[in-house]
């Protein structure tokens, strides 16, 4: 008991000062001030801790981060008033905790009063809670509004979230409509920066097992993880409208800079909307914010806002490059293609889409990702590889719809020839798309 | 509260850790016994269902077992007015919890049908899902053709159902007659009404019972017949499966009655079953207005 | 002949192993309670380490993505459902019937029955557990919210063997709350009216209505998963007009009732001890029931909180936002009763009332990030990061965690009738006050920073604070282990305990002896 007592007065050796000499126990205009005093002293740590984010202006590692969208910093200021009011009603009541922990300690000289109601000072703090809330409310509700109203947007985005990855859809610009540009943003972090954790940045750099050699393949850098092989482009001073949804689970859909994140539900759709302002171009990123299953936190989300002109711009480009794209795959799908051009796109191919899972090396990590050396499908009848990667099955998601019928031909071929699995059989556009719909 | 000065705490029973046992190895048996039958993991595909058979008879006969126990005592006159009080007080709540387990079988029902099915229809705050997503399918209620385009046909509360319900209400008015015989220990009117009741519950359940195969057969109405389907089967079966049980706490009454275990003011379990007839009765009524009816 | 049965049961009582098997009393069965409880606490703890240990530092060290998710699910579970429950309703069992002078509780049989089901429940889930780690096939994955469809078409095959585990944790909280209910209504001895009844009796009564309330919905929606799974139905699923988001409001709808179920008892307990150590009568004792009544009220009309992204109407987000916000009054008038209670008390700090005071403060940090999280628009960014882990650590390791160990410091002479060491006991309290807040304070930052929940790897700018989290986690973890080691200390041995124990304890426990005689108040007590 001592012990404690001591430790708080070594907290507190101030207060003990200020009661040394003159302790009266009835609240006289003294106390109430000491309390206030103490309030906010004892409570310099709450504070400190969280207030230096206070003041940082910029994106911090200790606050959330103020955005670049109107939506974005009004949700900024109502995070940094509830913060505030809890600071201030932390002080107060940890005040008044400290206070009595170390005025009303049991003293030879004095015993407990006996009080144990007053109706007045319940009646007073019920109501003065209930009002503050009222002061919390008013703003919030003013911001939530403004959050729900989706009308007069410019540009329109249908995003479909995939395991473990986002797909994009341009539907509609300013009047022209239906635009033809889709496609998928894929992890861009190489697999082996993932699973050799290599750092000389930060407190404590590590390497983890005594790497060496190219440390650019596997350093990370400031955005590990965040970063993805093809960004949805964005033009700055549009009201632009998401349409979230999915195909498998439920993701969301989450950039810090735009102050929202909105779930994708399989079957329904969820809209939301930015406006990121003229001036504001530049990259912004996020990740998926609700579990969607073992990749879950690997499906990061790059927007890059751009100036108006370079949008158009790069629609016009992009919905050209997707045309010739699906003539391309169109003329690919009854081509004969060599052994060697199979395995050379097959092996890229892979590293890129399948090795998240099956691993660089086919291994795989058992029993979620089974290992594809030697295994079943991949050395067995080349029919079930094919409606495997076609349908997909369990957590294998279906790659019809998302690989070119040449670029999957190529992935079943590496993969029946490559980590000694050497079938030596070649697989086709033609017989892909002729499994395709069982 | 208390009055009297000494509660009967009964001494060590097998029963309540056996019955627990039984529970665990009846869920170990459900489980896998769907697995196999559902081809979801490739286990040998016997075991299950001995399992899950085993586990059912086992909770079947230590519940016999522990309530002779209880029966014993309450025969052997160990049970103060106080003990019946709390016999009563925990039937009642065990029912309140039958009653939200209901609930949210009904609250899926409600969500459905004035939320999500509008939402899919294009109508409403999120509506812009059927533009986007399911172009052509419109809300409607019953649900009869579904998102993914799969039709079924809804049933007539105007046919059986209704008949089951006037049977039931029926059946709730003789367990009354009954009760109130028991209080002046009428034993051949007790045993009258109270069989008249079991007689109206099974019946109840025949006709149930061939809705059902009606359902399944003729209207392609099952439980794979989307929301409709299965909020219909999920809300009618469970109840069901309450009126089985309900039947079967009557016959064991009706036995007990015979057998002299009741006097005029010593039935507490008597009440009981009534109290849960009563209550699977109410749910009917709620359930036809709100899953035939409207 | 049915006497003779009755006597064959009252002679030879079995012991040993049987004892405990075939036990009808409160206090054996109590002790079982908290036994399993703890147990519990260290199997999901070890399951909180493995967490920490991956996230101690960027990349993937030690656990691949799919094993560190059923680590995240399981932990979630067992603190839930396995540790902290089960605790509470032990105390319910040891303390209930000697605070209102009964003799034991009202339906022991079933008494038995609702712990017994607990073991078998979890051994479902455990085993699933280790069957991962065999690489049979994994544990559930899905979070402890276990989502639709995640839990249902994309489930693993344990998704059905949790799913019967659920319903076996169903049965036996609902028995254990119609037990203590009918207990605390019909067993109270002559003269304990229920405003004299100790608050710890009051904040049960009300966790026990809770409990038959919504325990029921959490059967009905993992039935619906079942159906899902296996037999075709839609509830969950779009394409027959189901919703995917109809599982989220059913399991809030459990869910949020279920977080005051981890609470209220904690505030009784609290409420017991603090009048002790301040010597002084609980403050606005009146209030105090009211106040514990409303936030169950409330709880019941809240639980889209949890949902504030998954695209609700506005008026929907709006009502939700407003009720939540409202739960802050009354348990501001619990925070005020505490701190007005020990105003002008004579206070002394023993450890019960140093987890006391600690819990008031932090619980009250827990709560109000709670109220933070609750503005919508604001839990737009907040939702699904660490500072959601942060605010419910705070209200559920440092409020209902550190009230039990209070609970148990305080009720142990009774229990053991010995002192416990007092010097190890500070120990402990300090390593862990010291150590939690170094565990999950920090967690508030990166939350803020940015980091979703549920991620075994994260990008750099959150690298530094993960590593002093998990320091913070493993040194709470190891500290828990001292408690262990007090708890075996007192049961051996140590300098006897007086009836009373605590000088200025009050209430009818402390009026039999320590430790408690297996059977207390046969015959029932008269209260002036
Ligand atoms: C013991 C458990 C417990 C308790 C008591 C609480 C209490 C509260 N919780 Fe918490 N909560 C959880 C456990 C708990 N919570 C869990 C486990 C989750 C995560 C689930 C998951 O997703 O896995 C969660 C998540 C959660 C969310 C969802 C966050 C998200 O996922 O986006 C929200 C949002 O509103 C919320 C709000 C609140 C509020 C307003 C309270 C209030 O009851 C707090 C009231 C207390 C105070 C406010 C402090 C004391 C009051 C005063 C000192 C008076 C003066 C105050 C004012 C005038 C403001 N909680
Ligand atoms: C009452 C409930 C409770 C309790 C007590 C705890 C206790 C702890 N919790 Fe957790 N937690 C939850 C409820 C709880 N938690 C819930 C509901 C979730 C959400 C799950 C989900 O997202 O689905 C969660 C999620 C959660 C996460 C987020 C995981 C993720 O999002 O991926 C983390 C991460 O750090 C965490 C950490 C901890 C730690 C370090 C402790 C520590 O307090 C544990 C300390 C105890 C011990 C360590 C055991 C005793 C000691 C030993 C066994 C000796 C061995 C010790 C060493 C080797 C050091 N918890
Ligand atoms: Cu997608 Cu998480
Ligand atoms: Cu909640």
């Amino acid at each position: 008991m001592r012990l404690n007592q001591m430790s708080l007065l070594v907290k507190n050796d101030f207060i003990a000062r200020l009661f040394k000499h003159r302790v009266k126990y009835r609240i006289s205009w003294f106390h109430s001030k000491a309390i206030i005093y103490l309030g906010l002293f004892s409570t310099l740590f709450f504070v400190f801790a969280d207030a230096m984010p206070a003041f940082a202006e910029t994106a911090s590692n200790l606050d959330m981060r103020p955005g670049v969208t109107e939506t974005s910093n009004e949700v900024y200021h109502l995070h940094r008033m509830m913060f505030w009011w809890c600071v201030g009603i932390g002080a107060v009541v940890f005040g008044a905790i400290l206070y009595s922990v170390v005025a009303h300690r049991k003293r030879p000289d004095r015993t407990a009063a006996d009080f144990h109601e007053n109706t007045f000072v319940e009646i007073i703090w019920t109501v003065i809670p209930f009002l503050i809330l009222i002061v919390m409310a008013i703003p919030a509700t003013k911001t939530l509004i403004s959050m729900h109203d989706t009308s007069e947007s410019e540009l329109t985005i249908k995003i479909t979230g995939y395991q473990w990855k986002w797909h994009y859809e341009y539907l509609e610009y300013q009047d022209k409509s239906p635009l033809k540009i889709a496609f998928f943003s894929n992890l861009a972090t190489p697999e082996d920066q993932i699973n050799n954790p290599v750092r000389t940045a930060g407190l404590f750099p590590s390497n983890s097992n005594g790497f060496e050699g190219d440390r650019t393949l596997k350093e990370k850098n400031n955005n590990y993880l965040l970063e993805v092989d093809a960004p949805v482009i964005i033009p700055t001073g549009k009201k632009v409208r998401f349409l979230l949804t999915s195909n498998d689970v439920i993701h969301s859909w989450w950039v810090p800079d735009f102050g929202f994140k909105k779930d994708a539900i399989p079957g329904f759709i969820n809209e939301v909307w930015t406006n990121v302002p003229v001036g504001k171009e530049g990259t912004y990123r996020g990740q998926c914010a609700e579990l969607c299953g073992a990749r879950h936190g690997f499906m990061p989300i790059e927007v890059k806002a751009v100036t108006e002109e370079e949008f158009s711009q790069w629609l016009a480009d992009s919905s050209e490059a997707q045309t010739k794209e699906a003539e391309q795959a169109a003329g690919d799908a009854d081509k004969v293609f060599t052994m060697e051009e199979l395995m050379a796109l097959g092996e890229t191919e892979y590293q890129a889409k399948c090795a998240a899972c099956h691993q660089a090396n086919g291994q795989g990590l058992p029993p979620t990702f089974p290992s594809l050396v030697g295994s079943k499908i991949a050395t067995g009848p080349v029919a079930d590889h094919i409606n495997i990667v076609n349908h997909g099955k369990g957590v294998m998601p279906a790659f019809k719809d998302q690989l070119p019928a040449k670029v999957r031909a190529a992935i079943i071929t590496y993969e029946r020839n490559a980590w000694g699995n050497n079938v030596g059989d070649m697989v086709q556009p033609k017989d892909v798309t002729a499994l395709e719909n069982k | 509260m208390s009055t009297t000065t000494n509660y009967y705490v009964p001494d060590q029973s097998p029963w309540p850790f056996a019955t627990a046992a039984c529970l665990f190895v009846t869920a170990w048996g459900a489980a896998s016994t769907i697995q196999q039958h559902s081809g979801v993991v490739s286990n040998d595909g016997t075991l299950g269902t001995y399992i899950l058979i085993a586990g059912l008879v086992g909770i079947l006969s230590c519940m016999f077992l522990w309530f002779r126990d209880t029966v014993r005592e309450s025969i052997g006159g160990l049970n103060s007015h106080q003990m019946d009080i709390s016999y009563r007080m925990g039937m009642a709540w065990f029912i309140f919890s039958e009653v939200m387990f209901f609930c949210a079988f009904f609250f899926a029902l409600f969500y459905t049908r004035w939320f999500a099915v509008p939402w899919l229809g294009g109508e409403g705050a999120k509506g812009i899902a059927q533009e986007i997503l399911w172009p052509n399918f419109q809300a409607m209620w019953p649900l009869v053709s579904m998102p993914d385009g799969r039709t079924v046909q809804a049933m007539q509360p105007w046919g059986l159902p209704a008949i089951n319900t006037a049977l039931l209400l029926t059946s709730g008015i003789f367990l009354t007659i009954a009760h109130h015989a028991i209080k002046t220990m009428n034993r051949p009117k007790i045993l009258l009404n109270l069989g008249i009741t079991i007689l109206l519950g099974s019946i109840f359940m025949c006709v149930q019972a061939y809705e059902y195969y009606h359902a399944y057969h003729e209207m392609g109405l099952t439980l794979n017949a989307g929301i409709y389907g299965s909020t219909f089967f999920m809300l009618t079966g469970f109840h069901g499966l309450h009126v089985t049980i309900g039947t079967i706490i009557l016959m064991v009454l009706w036995l007990r009655v015979a057998k002299g275990h009741f006097t005029a003011d010593n039935h507490f379990a008597f009440e009981a079953g009534a109290w849960y007839w009563h209550f699977v009765d109410v749910v009917w009524i709620f359930l036809f207005i709100v899953v035939y009816w409207l | 002949m049915s006497d003779h049965a009755i006597d064959h049961h009252h002679h030879h009582a079995a012991t040993g192993i049987k004892r405990w098997l075939l036990t009808t009393n409160h206090k054996e069965i109590g002790s079982m309670y908290l036994w399993f409880s703890f147990t519990m606490f260290l199997v999901g703890g070890f399951m909180a380490m493995m967490i920490r240990a991956e996230l101690m530092f960027p990349g993937l060290q030690l656990i691949d993505p799919n094993f560190f998710n059923q680590m995240t699910t399981t932990h979630g579970l067992i603190m839930v459902f396995g540790a902290v429950m089960p605790a509470f309703v032990g105390l319910a069992n040891w303390m209930i019937p000697l605070m209102i002078g009964a003799p034991d509780m009202a339906l022991p049989r079933l008494n038995n029955w609702s712990f017994w089901i607990l073991p078998f429940a979890f051994s479902i889930l455990i085993i699933s557990i280790i069957g991962s780690f065999l690489g049979l096939g994994d544990a559930p994955n899905f979070g402890w919210t276990f989502y639709a469809p995640l839990s249902t078409t994309y489930g693993p095959p344990s998704t059905d063997f949790f799913i019967f585990s659920v319903h076996l944790m169903g049965i036996s909280s609902i028995m254990g709350a119609v037990n203590v209910i009918v207990t605390i209504l019909n067993l109270r001895a002559p003269g304990m009216t229920m405003m004299k009844m100790p608050l710890f009796c009051w904040t049960w009564l009300i966790t026990a209505f809770l409990l038959i309330a919504v325990m029921p919905v959490l059967a009905g929606v993992v039935t619906m998963m079942l159906t899902d799974r296996h037999f075709g139905t839609s509830f969950f699923d779009a394409a027959g007009g189901g919703d995917p988001v109809l599982f989220q409001h059913i399991f809030w709808f459990f869910g949020h009732p279920e977080v005051y179920i981890m609470i209220l008892p904690a505030f009784g307990i609290v409420s017991s001890i603090i009048p002790t150590f301040a010597r002084k009568p609980l403050f606005g004792y009146a209030s105090m029931v009211y106040a514990t009544a409303s936030i169950a009220f409330l709880s019941f009309v809240v639980w889209s909180h949890h949902m504030f992204t998954v695209g609700l109407p506005l008026v929907g987000n709006l009502f939700f936002m407003y009720m939540t916000m409202l739960i802050a009054v009354p348990t501001g008038v619990k925070v005020f009763n505490w701190v007005a209670t020990m105003w002008r008390g004579s206070i002394t700090f023993e450890v019960p009332m140093l987890f006391s005071i600690a819990f008031v403060i932090l619980f009250t940090i827990g709560g109000l990030s709670g109220l933070m999280l609750a503005i919508t628009p604001a839990d737009q960014q907040y939702h699904d990061t660490y500072f959601v882990v942060a605010h419910f650590h705070y209200v559920l390791v440092t409020g209902a965690i550190f009230s039990i160990m209070a609970g148990a410091y305080y009720w142990l002479p009774k229990w053991t009738g010995h002192m416990f060491h007092e010097g190890l006991a500070k120990a402990h309290f300090w390593c862990s006050l010291i150590s939690v807040n170094l565990l999950f304070f920090p967690m508030h930052f990166v939350g803020l920073a940015g980091m979703p929940r549920r991620i075994p790897d994260y990008s750099l700018q959150f690298a530094d604070f993960n590593f002093w989290i998990s320091i913070g986690g493993f040194a709470f973890g190891l500290s828990q282990l001292i408690f262990l080691v007090v708890v075996i200390k007192c049961i051996r041995g140590g300098q006897k305990a007086t009836a009373e124990v605590w000088e200025g304890a009050q209430g009818l426990e402390w009026t039999v002896p320590s430790p408690a005689p297996l059977h207390t108040f046969s015959t029932p007590p008269v209260i002036r």
